[in-house]
C-alpha cells in the first residue's frame, strides 16, 4: 500500500477520531464525574502535571453513580421513550411525504429536475431558527391556518395545535423532510429504467414493477434518509421548546434542563450518553445484517 | 530599504490591531435592558470599543461563567445566581480605587445586596424589581366583580379564582426559583426555605392551578398582556410596566396595572460583575464608574422602568419612575419584600424536579 492511499484512507478515520471519538470520551469522563462548585462544575478534573500518581487518583474517583441515578426516576425513561416515539413517527410521516415527492422529482422531464432540486433545498436559505418562529405566527390560535380553515367553514371554532405535540410533529415533519426526499432522489435518477421495461415485457403489471423493483432498489436511499430524519429528531431540543406544550416530553428538553436549571453537568453528561447508545444499537444492527447480506451473496 | 520600511509599516499595523484589542470591553447585559444612546456615551468617554452582548436568561450566563473563559469583562446576574458564582471563583474582587462613583449607591438597596455579596466585594447593583402579579384590570373585575383580589397572591394561587380566569388567560413564568417562593409565602412558610419537606408544601398548591394557567414562559407574557390575549401575569414588575406602557402607546383599550402582592413579593437585584478572567479588567473598571455616574443611571433607568440602586441618580428620574410605588415602592411595601439565597445542588435538584412534575404530570 503506497503513501497516497494510506493518506486518503486515513482522512474519515482522522475526522471521526478528532471530532467524534475524542469529544465522546470527554463527554463520557464528565457522565462518570460529580457535581462541584467549581470552574469547570465538576469533579475531579484531570491534571497532568501531578504524574502517573495524579492519574491514578482521577481515576479512582470515576464512579457510575449517575446512571444508576437515571433509573431511579421515571422522568429519563419516560422522555426517551417518548423521544423514540415522536423521532420514529415523524420519520414515518417523512417517508410518506418524502417518496412521492423523490419518485415524481425523478420521474419528470430531465430540464425541470434542477429546479426541482432547488425548490426543495430552498428552505435552508432561511435560518433553521427564523422557519421554526414562523411556524408558530401559523400555527396560533388566531394564526393563518387557523383564520384560513375558519374562512373556508372547515371548523368552527379555532385548533389549539401551538404548544401541543401536534404542533412538535409538524415542526419535525416541515423542518427534516430534506433530508428524506434528497437521498431517495439520488437512488431512483440512478435507478437503471431498462429494469423496469425488462419487468413490463415479462408481463409484471405498473404497480407490482414498482413494488419488485423501484422500492427495493431504493432501499438504500430510504434507509439513509430515514436515519437522516430520526437521528436529529431524536434529539431535537428548538422544535419542542418553541412548539411544543409543557407536557411534552422530550430528551432533548430534560438534557436542557439538567445542564442549565440543575447546573448538573455529570447527569446531562449520563443523559447524553444513554441517547448516543439508543443511536448506535439500530444502526450497528442494520450494519451487521448488511454484512451478513452481502457475505451470503458472495 | 523599502523592505525595512514595509516591514516597520506592518510591525505598526500588528501593534495597532494587538492594542485594539486590548482596548475593548465586552459586556455581556439582559436584553432590553439598557439605553443603547449610553453605549456610544461610554465609548465618547473613554476611548474604548465597547461589544455589548445580551442573554435572556441567568442560566445561561451561568452555564458560560462556571465553563470559563467567556470573554466577556462586565456580566450582570442576579443576586442569587451571583452568590453562587462567587463561591465558584467566578468573580475577581472589584478595584474600588478605580470606582469613584462609588459613593454615589443606595444604602437601602446595598444593606439588602449584601446578604450575596458582602460589602460589595464583587459586584455593584444595577437594577432591581420585584416579582408580582399583572391584571388586565377590566377583564379581572368583569370576571371575579370589582372587589377582585388584584393585589394578593390569592388571585393566583386560589383554584376558585384560577378556575374563572382560566378563560381569559393566565401566564406564569417559567421560573421555579421565583414561582415556588411565592407559593411557600403564600401558605405562610419561609419563602426562603431549603427544607425539602417545607418546599414540597408548594407542590400540592401549584399543582392545583396547573390546569387553568395557558402557559409557563418567562417572556412572551409582555406583548400577550399589552395584546388582550391574556388578562393575568406572574411575572416580573419591569416587563408588566413594558406591557402596560406598549398597550398605552397602542391606545387598544387594554388597561394593566402592576401589585407586588400585599402578602409580601421577592425582591430581586441584578448585579454587576467582572469574571475572573476577564480580559480587559481595568475597562471594565471603568464601564461600572461609567453605569454609576447619577445622569447615566438615571438614563437607563428612565428608558426600561426598573429601579435602580443609585441613590444620586434618583432627583434625575422623571416623574412616572420615581412616583411610581410598582417601581420604587413606598416604605411599608418595602418591608414586606423578602429576599431568597441560592439553594444547593441537591434542593435545587428537587425543586427542578417538582417543577418538571407541576408543568408536564410527570
Amino acid at each position: 500500500m503506497n503513501f497516497r492511499r494510506i493518506f486518503l484512507f486515513s482522512i474519515p478515520y482522522i475526522w471521526l477520531l478528532a471530532l467524534f471519538l475524542a469529544p465522546f470520551l470527554i463527554v463520557l469522563k464528565i457522565s462518570l464525574s460529580d457535581i462541584a462548585l467549581a470552574i469547570p462544575p465538576y469533579t475531579p478534573t484531570l491534571d497532568l502535571s501531578g504524574g502517573w500518581v495524579a492519574f491514578k487518583d482521577f481515576f479512582s474517583q470515576l464512579d457510575f453513580e449517575n446512571f444508576t441515578f437515571l433509573a431511579s426516576d421515571s422522568l429519563y425513561w419516560k422522555s426517551y421513550l417518548s423521544s423514540v416515539q415522536i423521532a420514529c413517527i415523524s420519520t414515518f410521516i417523512c417517508l410518506m411525504i418524502g417518496f412521492p415527492i423523490a419518485y415524481g422529482m425523478a420521474n419528470a422531464p430531465q430540464e425541470w429536475q434542477p429546479t426541482l432540486m432547488l425548490l426543495v433545498i430552498l428552505p435552508f436559505w432561511t435560518s433553521f431558527l427564523i422557519r421554526v418562529y414562523s411556524l408558530i405566527g401559523i400555527l396560533s390560535q388566531d394564526g393563518i391556518l387557523n383564520q384560513f380553515l375558519l374562512w373556508l367553514g372547515i371548523i368552527g371554532e379555532p385548533l389549539v395545535i401551538l404548544n401541543t405535540n401536534w404542533a412538535v410533529y409538524i415542526g419535525i415533519v416541515y423542518t427534516y423532510c430534506p433530508f428524506m426526499i434528497l437521498p431517495i432522489y439520488a437512488t431512483l435518477t440512478k435507478l437503471d429504467a431498462s429494469l423496469l421495461e425488462a419487468a413490463e415485457d415479462l408481463g409484471c403489471s405498473r404497480t407490482s414493477a414498482f413494488w419488485q423493483i423501484t422500492v427495493p432498489l431504493s432501499k438504500s436511499g430510504i434507509i439513509a434518509g430515514c436515519f437522516l430524519v430520526f437521528i436529529p429528531a431524536l434529539g431535537e431540543f428548538v422544535i419542542p421548546s418553541l412548539l411544543g406544550g409543557s407536557s411534552t416530553l422530550m430528551i432533548g428538553k430534560v438534557l436542557f434542563e439538567e445542564f442549565f436549571a440543575n447546573r448538573d453537568w455529570p447527569v446531562a453528561g449520563a443523559v447524553a450518553v444513554i441517547l448516543l447508545l439508543i443511536l448506535i444499537i439500530p444502526i450497528v444492527l442494520y450494519q451487521r445484517n448488511e454484512q451478513k447480506m452481502m457475505e451470503a451473496k458472495k | 530599504m523599502n523592505y525595512t520600511k514595509s516591514s516597520i509599516v506592518f510591525a505598526a499595523v500588528i501593534m495597532s490591531a494587538q492594542m485594539a484589542w486590548a482596548e475593548e470591553v465586552r459586556v455581556y447585559n439582559w436584553s432590553d435592558y439598557i439605553d443603547e444612546d449610553l453605549l456610544s456615551k461610554f465609548e465618547e468617554e473613554s476611548g474604548y470599543k465597547l461589544i455589548y452582548d445580551v442573554f435572556d436568561s441567568n442560566e445561561v450566563l451561568e452555564t458560560k461563567l462556571l465553563a470559563g473563559g467567556s470573554g466577556y469583562d462586565v456580566v450582570v446576574p442576579s443576586g442569587t445566581f451571583l452568590q453562587r458564582q462567587i463561591m465558584a471563583g467566578a468573580f475577581q474582587k472589584l478595584d474600588k480605587s478605580m470606582l469613584s462613583n462609588m459613593g454615589n449607591l443606595w444604602d437601602v438597596v446595598q444593606d439588602r445586596t449584601d446578604t450575596y455579596d458582602p460589602d460589595g466585594a464583587y459586584s455593584i447593583n444595577y437594577m432591581w424589581g420585584t416579582t408580582g402579579i399583572g391584571v388586565n384590570v377590566a377583564k379581572v373585575t368583569e370576571i371575579l366583580g370589582e372587589d377582585a383580589p388584584i393585589d394578593s397572591l390569592a388571585l393566583v394561587f386560589d383554584p376558585a379564582n384560577m378556575e374563572k380566569l382560566a378563560e381569559c388567560g393566565v401566564y406564569f413564568l417559567d421560573a421555579p426559583g421565583e414561582i415556588v417562593p411565592a407559593a411557600l409565602q403564600y401558605l405562610g412558610e419561609d419563602p426562603d426555605s431549603k427544607d425539602l419537606d417545607v418546599l414540597a408544601k408548594a407542590e400540592p398548591l401549584l399543582a392545583a392551578v396547573r390546569p387553568y394557567v395557558l402557559k409557563y414562559n418567562s417572556s412572551e407574557y409582555i406583548s400577550a398582556l399589552a395584546n388582550g390575549d391574556i388578562c393575568v401575569a406572574f411575572g416580573w414588575s419591569g416587563d408588566i410596566l413594558q406591557s402596560r406602557d406598549r398597550a398605552a402607546e397602542a391606545d387598544n383599550g387594554v388597561e394593566i396595572a402592576y401589585s407586588a402582592p400585599s402578602e409580601g413579593a421577592l425582591m430581586w437585584f441584578d448585579q454587576m460583575a467582572i469574571p475572573v478572567d476577564a480580559p480587559n479588567p481595568t475597562g471594565a473598571h471603568a464601564f461600572l464608574d461609567f453605569i454609576m455616574d447619577p445622569e447615566n443611571m438615571a438614563t437607563a433607568s428612565n428608558y426600561v422602568y426598573y429601579a435602580n440602586g443609585n441613590l444620586a441618580s434618583q432627583p434625575l428620574l422623571e416623574e412616572d419612575v420615581i412616583g411610581d410605588t410598582a417601581i420604587y415602592p413606598d416604605a411599608k411595601t418595602l418591608e414586606t419584600l423578602y429576599i431568597t439565597t441560592p439553594y444547593d445542588a441537591k434542593v435545587q435538584r428537587f425543586v427542578t424536579r417538582m417543577w418538571t412534575r407541576v408543568k408536564s404530570g410527570t
